[in-house]
């Protein structure tokens, strides 16, 4: 708390100012221990608003860049470059009416969108902003923070099949069920890209993880960075991994039935997933908030942020939607395996550095990191060449097209 | 097989958002790119000035940013809605209700009635069309004996309910006949352009005359 400028608000500060102002009312011994309460609901509030309001631009922005990447204009009507976009879409989806079909499971139904905001938002929690304070994170400094996020995360293949099935809907089931297989085969390399991070940081707080990254992980370990990337953007099925919500093929997926305000809830928890992942990411991948000193952390953070943002962004202009088979044999046949032989990699170089005493209290030095990512710079090219001379080459079983039966006509004499 | 394909299509996308040959090409769907002679005729002056008067509206409009709210051009030949109906034309006889592969043309008549074209006709009481299943294929314009019915040429025909969605008598009465010249290319021999605007009256519209027996003789012959 020493080095904490007065504008940074944290649950600590307000705590302290809450604590402050029932002592000067003088409530001191009756309700001194509601200041904790007041804090922790006035910094939800916050961070629930600012999420909902970045979210809100997000969509325009991001309605915006695609229509740029593919040679169409995004939303341009509402008002300055269609800023109000957004405002317009929530108004009208307020006041379209709540159906509910009759046939649906309706407490689930109604708990669906819910169950799909809140994990995203509780990600929040643990999000290192700032480098105000070494001990210090946005909301939270929990020491288990990285397994708070995978724990959190993993309630969404629950909330899209809460959604699927209570909608009674075979186009939802459809979709939910290939979410549920999708989510929980991808919740593995995502795990597996985590831990090679935490085999280098040695710990699972997140302020730690930034504090280790003397050399950012991308730069030691882009295999692991690739399978995170990967399987996060399945995590949170945007293209090329939509298959929950193929609009080509399924109506809409598991959000075909819902209109109105559980709609937009559902669509405000899929978009602000690129935004959180994006933090997470950067956390983990970017070094956080390390910059060069002339900027704040924080703004080096939401730099780092913008940056995957658009790579997310470009990835979902570009690439088309796989196959559900497709999906399921790049979750297990290749993210898994390189999940594994990335872990082995880091192992194996982390114990060389203990044998060459390269190690300063537990965290690797920056020379030695630097020579890892060479190392590992070359394995993953020569891995991505072994792996696409593998799974490039397999010839899959097609029949031969036969004739149909009507194609006759016109071959034979009149 | 080194999946460098995916980088291709990411760099074509990339080339889309910088490049500015391929932005400036935008332009959205009810309105037109406008040239500054363009620009110049909407303002009432003389082109010349008006390049003179306006430097940077005539540079974005040589940029292609400036536009018009105005359509592209579209082909005469459009099969549209709004059907062209001439109840001057018209006998009743329930052709087009029979041709239609989809069964949505409604009629009711009832006796005596009179047709400027043919004398002697049924009186048409209901003729309803159902545009929202309408598919558009023209049968029923082919099987008119008569040349009464024809494809309209607008498409802009959105309602709030399906209902409203069906063209009755009335309607296809107080209509504009701006007939498409998709079943009908001599209209344009004309000069008869929908899209322009410019309409086809009852006796215009038949698809020719009548031939003459000697006519007739020669072609036969000819074969």
């Amino acid at each position: 708390m020493t080095s904490t400028p007065a504008f940074f608000i944290s649950f600590d500060s307000l705590k302290i100012l809450f604590a402050d102002l029932i002592e000067l009312l003088g409530f001191g011994e009756s309700l001194g221990w509601s200041a904790g309460l007041l804090a922790g609901i006035s910094i939800s509030f916050l961070i629930i608003n600012v999420m909902v309001m970045a979210t809100a631009f997000y969509t325009w922005f991001e309605r915006r860049m695609i229509g740029r990447f593919q040679v169409r204009r995004g939303p341009n009507r509402n008002g300055p470059f269609g800023i109000l976009q957004p405002f317009a879409d929530v108004l009208k989806l307020i006041m379209k009416e709540d159906t509910i079909p009759d046939a649906a499971d309706k407490p689930v139904f109604t708990l669906a969108p819910i169950a799909l905001l809140a994990p995203t938002l509780m990600i929040m929690i643990v999000i290192p902003f700032g480098t105000y304070a070494s001990d210090q994170a946005f909301l939270s400094n929990l020491n288990i923070g990285i397994l708070f996020i995978v724990g959190v995360t993993s309630v969404n293949s629950i909330a899209i099949f809460m959604a699927g099935w209570g909608s009674r809907n075979k186009y939802a089931i459809l979709g939910s069920m290939r979410g549920a297989a999708m989510l929980i085969s991808y919740e593995i390399p995502m795990a597996l890209g985590i831990t090679s991070v935490l085999l280098l940081s040695g710990s699972l707080a997140m302020t730690e993880i930034v504090q280790s990254q003397s050399v950012w992980f991308i730069l030691v370990m882009p295999m692991g960075f690739f399978v995170f990337m990967a399987a996060s953007t399945a995590e949170m099925s945007r293209t090329p991994f939509d298959q929950i919500e193929a609009e080509s093929e399924l109506g809409s997926g598991y959000n075909t039935e819902y209109s109105g305000i559980k709609f937009a809830v559902l669509f405000l928890a899929e978009f602000m997933a690129p935004i959180v992942t994006s933090a997470v990411v950067t956390t983990l991948f970017l070094g956080g908030s390390q910059g060069f000193d002339f900027l704040p952390g924080g703004i080096w953070f939401a730099i780092k942020m913008f940056v995957l943002i658009f790579l997310l962004l470009w990835v979902r202009s570009t690439w088309p939607r796989l196959r559900i088979d497709q999906i399921m044999g790049f979750a297990w046949k290749t993210l898994f395996g390189l999940g594994l032989f990335n872990i082995f990699l880091v192992a194996v170089e982390f114990m060389v550095a203990v044998e060459l005493g390269q190690t300063s209290d537990g965290s690797l030095t920056t020379e030695y990191m630097l020579i890892m990512a060479a190392v590992n710079w070359l394995v993953t090219i020569i891995a991505f060449v072994i792996l696409a001379n593998f799974v490039g080459k397999k010839k899959y079983h097609r029949p031969e097209p036969t004739a149909s039966p009507l194609a006759n006509m016109g071959t034979g004499g009149d | 097989m080194y999946g460098l394909g995916l980088f291709k299509g990411l760099g074509i996308t990339m080339k889309n958002l910088v490049s500015p040959s391929r932005q400036f090409n935008i332009v959205q769907y009810p309105n037109k790119r406008a040239s500054p002679f363009d620009l110049a005729k909407v303002e009432d002056q003389n082109p010349i000035s008006f390049i003179v008067g306006h430097p940077i509206k005539t540079f974005r409009s040589l940029l292609g940013l400036e536009v018009l709210e105005d359509r592209m051009p579209q082909h005469a030949n459009f099969r549209g809605e709004e059907f062209a109906w001439y109840d001057q034309r018209c006998t009743g006889c329930a052709s087009c209700a029979k041709y239609c592969p989809l069964g949505i043309i409604k009629i009711v008549t009832g006796t005596s009635g009179v047709n400027q074209q043919e004398g002697q006709s049924y009186d048409i009481d209901v003729f309803d069309i159902d545009i929202g299943r309408c598919m558009f294929c023209g049968l029923c314009v082919e099987a008119c004996p008569y040349d009464a019915l024809h494809m309209g040429s607008g498409f802009e025909e959105g309602k709030y309910r399906r209902s409203d969605l069906i063209i009755n008598v009335d309607q296809l009465k107080a209509a504009e006949k701006k007939p498409s010249t998709w079943f009908r290319p001599q209209l344009t021999n004309r000069g008869h352009d929908p899209i322009k605007g410019s309409t086809a009256d009852w006796d215009e519209v038949g698809r020719h005359e009548k031939p003459t027996l000697e006519d007739q003789g020669e072609r036969w012959a000819k074969r």
